[in-house]
């Protein structure tokens, strides 16, 4: 099966500092893929680059390709608009805007003109639903997201990305900011969003990435140093360096 | 003895900070209150209604003052909000880092200081003279415009940065458009802000008379167009002051300048309110 995403050679500059290291990479469809390491590996970088946020980020260059179903994301000709819609993000801190909880989930749908195409507030219903919070907000559609807990707010920040219908979900520390059952909860979903969805979770907590995630890459001073099937690298790494880490000798 | 230390610092801060604040609402209040004092009580009908009919004994009333402001008033701030809160979007999202935005940042801020009778001299060579305005509303209209325009910037500018970067990124990832995001998400977050800004911005617009000495002419009669010229009410508390014997007139003058300050701000707070539990949903 093609890879939804292949980086090649990918490297990515932040002025003078090289931040990623000839980076090939490739997601699988449809599966859970976790990029784990110690703070600035590069890991978040590398997520960052999938959807072009680095883009944001003045003085930052990138070299090599980051193919989507094959074709490149960096090519000028790439609609950055569509890339973004077809690839949605997850922040660390849950970051609902200050609207309703409805306008929440509708700002995508409405910034990219799709909400002709029937009826808003189904879309909205259905977003909610599966991002498991329709039950606990339904009655209070008009409530500020900010209002919400923080695991809600990520539940929310989750819907608020299904709403564009995207191919691929990047998820970055998506859990660092919750409680444990918060988190659980968010895990849950994850492994049922990836019945339709591709995606890619960055965390520095190695025994999320062995529950949640198929494959699982190490990254360490923007080198990836393994990538293979997560059970494979949790139980025999192969890089002394991984061991070490997953050991918890260091990180 | 450390935390005795500690405690009886902490004591003191409080019990200074609890006094500056009464002091300060003490003083505030008591000028508001001896003005109301003073001048209501020759606050009447007439005296609303008729135009000042000049003399030294300051004869007639306020209606062409009151009606002079509100069209200046009303017309500055039409005339502000554009090129102001476009600046502040320009300066935080646009314009790249370097020597020419700080020298604009730069000029915003030494503007900002600049006494207000230089911009009026600057509006009369201008919009006076030069561009045949006359004195007139316009013309005082468009020098309120030119030394509010800093602080309008400056307040706005302040209120875009205060909205953190994690709401751009998010409104970004979601496929929304620069644009779109300025407007969807930037500006009614930093709403509060801006509008705060305008309202300092009117207060500053409403008290001044120096710059519309220069630029409106000061005549009495009531205007009739934008090109008419005319006096503020504040610039009528000071002819009041300085040229006629009517003292109570000032102050009744001023009583009905204090109040119209309370009743725009009220209005644009209970304004910003609503607009903004619209934007952000019930909390």
């Amino acid at each position: 099966m093609d890879p939804k995403i292949e980086t090649q050679k990918l490297n990515l500059y932040y002025k003078n500092n090289h931040a990623l290291k000839n980076i090939d990479f490739k997601i699988r469809e449809k599966q859970i893929t976790a990029i784990i390491g110690p703070s600035g590996c590069g890991k978040s970088s590398l997520l960052r680059t999938f959807d072009r946020m680095t883009d944001l980020t003045a003085g930052a260059r990138v070299e090599g390709q980051t193919l989507l179903d094959g074709k490149n994301i960096f090519d000028p000709l790439v609609d950055i608009v569509e890339l973004r819609k077809r690839v949605g993000m997850v922040f660390q801190q849950p970051n609902p805007f200050p609207k309703s909880i409805a306008e929440n989930v509708a700002f995508g749908p409405k910034m990219l003109g799709l909400t002709h195409q029937g009826n808003i507030d189904e879309l909205i219903e259905k977003s909610l639903r599966a991002a498991a919070l329709w039950d606990e907000v339904k009655d209070d559609l008009d409530k500020s997201g900010l209002a919400l807990s923080g695991g809600q707010q990520q539940r929310l920040c989750i819907a608020r990305v299904l709403a564009v219908e995207p191919e691929v979900i990047l998820m970055d520390e998506p859990c660092s900011a919750l409680d444990p059952i918060s988190t659980l909860k968010i895990e849950e979903l994850m492994q049922d969003l990836k019945q339709k969805y591709t995606i890619v979770i960055v965390t520095h907590n190695m025994q999320q990435a062995a529950r949640v995630s198929e494959w699982s890459a190490f990254m360490l001073l923007g080198e990836m140093i393994e990538y293979s099937a997560t059970h494979e690298l949790f139980s025999r790494p192969k890089d002394k360096r991984t061991e070490d880490y997953i050991t918890g000798r260091f990180g | 003895m450390a935390q005795v230390t500690a405690r009886s610092k902490q004591k003191i801060a409080t019990a200074v900070i609890w006094a500056s604040g009464v002091v300060t609402a003490l003083i505030l209040l008591t000028i508001v209150l001896y003005i109301l004092a003073k001048g209501l009580p020759y606050v009447n009908w007439q005296f609303l209604t008729t135009a000042p009919e000049g003399g030294l004994s300051g004869e007639g009333g306020i209606s062409s003052a009151i009606i002079a402001t509100v069209y200046l008033i009303a017309f500055t701030i039409a005339l502000l909000i554009i090129p102001g809160i476009g600046t502040a979007i320009y300066l935080t999202e646009y314009a790249p880092d370097n020597w020419f935005t700080s020298a604009i940042r730069y000029a915003i801020n030494t503007l900002a200081g600049v006494p207000s009778i230089v911009f009026g001299l600057f509006g009369f060579a201008l919009f006076v003279t030069a561009l045949h305005f006359n004195f007139s509303i316009l013309s005082g209209a468009l020098t309120l415009v030119c030394l509010l325009l800093p602080t309008l910037i400056s307040t706005t500018e302040e209120s875009i940065r205060a909205v953190p970067q994690y709401q751009r990124e998010a409104g970004f990832s979601l496929g929304a458009t620069k644009w779109q995001t300025i407007s969807h998400v930037i500006l009614p977050a930093a709403l509060p802000g801006i509008i705060t800004g305008i309202i300092l911005c009117i207060g500053r617009a409403i008290g001044e008379t120096a710059c519309l000495y220069v630029t409106m002419g000061g005549g009495s009669a009531v205007p009739t167009s934008l090109l008419s010229g005319g006096r503020t009410l504040a610039l009528h508390v000071y002819y009041l002051a300085t040229d006629t014997r009517a003292s109570e007139k000032a102050m009744a003058t001023a009583a009905i300048l204090v109040i119209l300050i309370i009743i725009i701000n009220t209005l644009t707070n209970w304004l910003s309110q609503r607009f903004h539990t619209r934007m952000v949903g019930r909390t």
